[in-house]
């Protein structure tokens, strides 16, 4: 075990936890932003550079502070590391030019976008950024790819993060996804215009920060915060059959997995249950999904929802769980 | 002229093969490692000598050696760092293409004392010709029986590879370059872990540039002692210099570390002066990443003294009023050379060859080339050299490799020490825009 000071809170961890990992069990707001760090994906991390955080002493061994900013979701705490987040001044403002510097070459096409509202760079930028650019010249842009029937790929969006190349690495077969080209003209592709084919591609569209991956039946079809998310369930015999449903009406618009508080999915999806079951007659609704205060989805307004208890029961253990920790409304209460 | 330890017989007819190398006294280092010293002893004998790694960053290659963990039944390598593609640098492809036997001794007797029983070089992609020559080097040494199984009877295995790159200067960085050794996209990698503890395929690794492997040689032939005497202070051995640039005499030079740096551009025995009996303007003492110096503070440190060809000297005053030894490119520039189009010309360079992994070098290289194109164009700002200056910033140190500094150092380098001559761009800019046209203290065109 390894004793840190994480913005003057101490907070015990295992060996070989990250900063970033020590410092989200501390919670709160002083966890630092993570654009590419993903938990379920190995390897993953380190290249966004949105985490850095000020080492002000290394170790009780060594207690020199580090000569750099560091990366916190790749660096491994040492026992009486002592870390500066958001009081020091030179980290917000290494975050600031990181903000800037993501947002040069991106297009801003937030009012068109299908990730308005739950993208997590426009979450980085309105809490670390400024609201003007120095920005000048002209923006990278490139052409819109379909990969394959259901997912379209937008580049110009994107921030290379390569947590889709992970994804499409880790949790599909036949590697068909990846990064071509170098610098600034790097581009995600699947060489050449490959399509992934399998059972989990669509997981790459959750995993995505931006807006470069979308899902093709749900673009252009509702602004998110206009559609309600629900947790539902179904005997799936590909996956754990755990998803979010995202409702206008009556209708079922998208399906996407069920994410954690740090918008990481907590179990992959199938592509059935991703794109193919949209009635809600193929699910069965859990309650309403949560979604933090701070989320502009939760702006919309939520009727009374209603929690069938004959269902509960039926309910994985899992689920069970947390609905006892997050009770949703009961009718009439 | 000082002691020449590398390139003595250079010029020597045959030197490439094997047999004329072993006349002049080649392989006497392996034969001495291999049949008196433990491995430990050389490694010892290194750190005693004070040698500085070559590639640039001058870390002490004894020490670098005694970080390598050393765990039971895992194998360890030792990988040669020869992608030298740093423009203004090309000490490495002459040392190897003209003496192949030296680096591959070089690297037999590090090897030895590291304990690793396969190595590598890699090889910058461009350089093929000189793959081919150390390879048909290799196929000799094996032959000779000084690579392969039982090298000399002493019971020690070693086997050697050359590996070409693709051509990427990112791959440069040791740990790019082992991921591209492994057959990945050359990105460098999160560290730690280092490549010590975790290098190629996660084993224990080496990286070491060419010139560093190539001067374990006459450390072990005359001992560390006998090395550390040449040079000023830590600065310790000779050095290859490879000067380029406006000078009368261009090339590569092994220079005794300490000669005065006027004496080094100046005096016949080296660059023999400015050629066309111009003015030096300024000068990049180590590869176009590091920063570049005015003539009056190259000549003299800021308090006066004369700067020698040290890493200690270059480095005096900080990034204030110094610079850096580097790897050695040697960049010399006549009062017709135009700094704007000249710091331009090097972003562009680290534009195309940032690797774009990491978001700061990724969005910044670019940004400060089209600020500096603008600029020289006759298209820019005031405000522009402020943010050059703020954008350089906010790429240095905040990225994975050091790609980014070597990107951000020449812009924010060339700003403060010449910074007469943006503004001349901007208040000037029809001027400016012409070809050829350089900033004159008198405002009169070349």
């Amino acid at each position: 075990m390894a004793k840190i000071t994480f913005d003057g809170v101490e907070v015990e961890v295992p060996d070989g936890t990250t900063i970033l990992n020590a410092a989200r069990q501390i919670g709160g707001s002083i966890v630092p932003p993570a654009m590419c760090y993903y938990t379920p994906l190995k390897g993953s991390g380190g290249k966004c550079r949105a985490c850095l955080v000020r080492v002000a002493a290394g170790s009780a061994k060594d207690p020199r502070p580090m000569p750099k900013l560091v990366a916190s979701c790749v660096t491994p705490v040492q026992d009486g590391m002592i870390v500066e987040n958001t009081t020091s001044e030179q980290v917000l403002n290494v975050r600031k030019g990181i903000v800037e510097m993501l947002l040069i070459n991106h297009p801003l096409d937030c009012p068109v976008c299908d990730q308005a509202g739950e993208c997590d760079l426009q979450n980085f930028a309105f809490e670390h950024g400024v609201s003007t650019t120095r920005y000048q010249e002209e923006r990278r842009t490139f052409e819109k790819i379909d990969i394959g029937p259901l997912i379209q790929l937008h580049m110009t969006r994107c921030i290379l993060c390569y947590r889709c190349v992970y994804t499409a690495n880790q949790i599909t077969d036949n590697r068909v996804h990846g990064v071509l080209g170098r610098g600034d003209a790097a581009e995600i592709g699947t060489y050449i215009e490959n399509i992934i084919d399998n059972d989990f591609s669509g997981n790459v569209i959750d995993v995505c920060p931006v807006g470069a991956l979308t899902d093709k039946t749900f673009r252009f079809k509702s602004r998110v915060w206009f559609t309600k998310p629900v947790n539902a369930h179904r005997d799936c015999p590909k996956c754990s059959g755990n998803v979010v449903l995202w409702y206008k009406g009556k209708e079922v618009l998208r399906t996407t997995a069920r994410k954690d508080q740090y918008g990481e999915v907590k179990e992959w999806i199938c592509n059935e249950c991703r794109f193919e079951k949209k009635d809600t007659s193929d699910w069965t609704i859990e309650g309403p999904a949560h979604i933090e205060r701070s989320s502009v989805i939760s702006a919309n307004h939520y009727e009374l929802p209603v929690l069938n208890q004959s269902v509960v029961a039926d309910l994985p253990e899992s689920t069970q769980r947390e609905l006892a920790q997050n009770p949703p409304l009961k009718l009439g209460s | 002229m000082g002691r020449k330890l590398l390139t003595e017989h250079i010029n020597v007819e045959g030197i490439n093969t094997f047999e004329v190398y072993r006349k002049h006294g080649g392989y006497r280092s392996v034969e001495k490692a291999l049949k008196t010293m433990t491995p430990d002893e050389v490694v010892e004998e290194v750190k005693k000598s004070g040698l500085r790694g070559r590639g640039g960053a001058g870390f002490p290659t004894g020490m670098k050696w005694s970080f390598l963990a050393k765990p039971e039944g895992v194998p360890r390598y030792l990988v040669c760092n020869a992608d030298e593609s740093e423009p203004g640098t090309f000490k490495d492809r002459q040392l190897m293409s003209k003496l192949p036997h030296l680096l591959v001794e070089g690297m037999i007797t590090s090897s030895y004392a590291l304990g690793a029983n396969t190595s590598y070089i890699y090889i910058r992609g461009e350089l093929l010709y000189v793959l081919r020559i150390l390879e048909k080097a290799i196929a000799e040494a094996y032959a000779n029986g000084f690579l392969g199984k039982n090298i000399l009877g002493s019971g020690y295995d070693l086997d050697l590879h050359v590996h070409p790159g693709g051509g990427a200067y990112i791959c440069g960085e040791e740990t790019a370059l082992l991921e591209s050794l492994e057959g990945k996209r050359g990105n460098p990698r999160n560290k730690p872990p280092f490549p010590a503890v975790q290098g190629l395929y996660a084993r224990p690794t080496v990286v070491n540039n060419v010139e560093s492997i190539a001067a374990v040689v006459p450390i072990i032939n005359e001992g560390g002692d006998e090395y550390a005497k040449l040079g000023v202070g830590k600065s310790t051995g000779t050095k290859l210099i490879s000067a380029c640039g406006h000078l009368n005499k261009p090339g590569i030079y092994e220079i005794e570390l300490g000669v005065p740096v006027e004496e080094f551009i100046y005096s016949d025995e080296y660059c023999g002066g400015i050629w066309k009996g111009r003015e030096l303007k300024a000068v990049v003492a180590g590869g176009s990443s590091v920063p570049i110096l005015p003539k009056e503070l190259i000549l003299k440190t800021a308090a006066g003294e004369n700067r020698l060809m040290t890493y200690e000297s270059l480095s005096d005053g900080g990034f204030v009023t110094g610079t850096m030894l580097g790897s050695g490119g040697f960049i010399a520039m006549d009062e017709t050379t135009c700094i704007v189009r000249n710091t331009w010309n090097f972003s562009r360079f680290y534009h195309h060859e940032s690797c774009g992994q990491c978001s700061p070098c990724r969005e910044g290289t670019g940004w400060l080339e089209k600020v500096l194109h603008r600029l020289e164009h006759g298209h820019g700002h005031m405000e522009d050299i402020d943010l050059l200056v703020s954008v350089a910033k906010q790429i240095e140190g905040n990225t994975i490799c050091p790609l980014g500094e070597a990107a951000a150092w020449p812009v924010a380098a060339a700003v403060r020490h010449f910074r007469h001559e943006f503004e001349w761009h901007v208040t000037n800019a029809k001027e400016a825009a012409q070809p050829g046209a350089v900033y004159r203290a008198n405002g009169v065109l070349v």
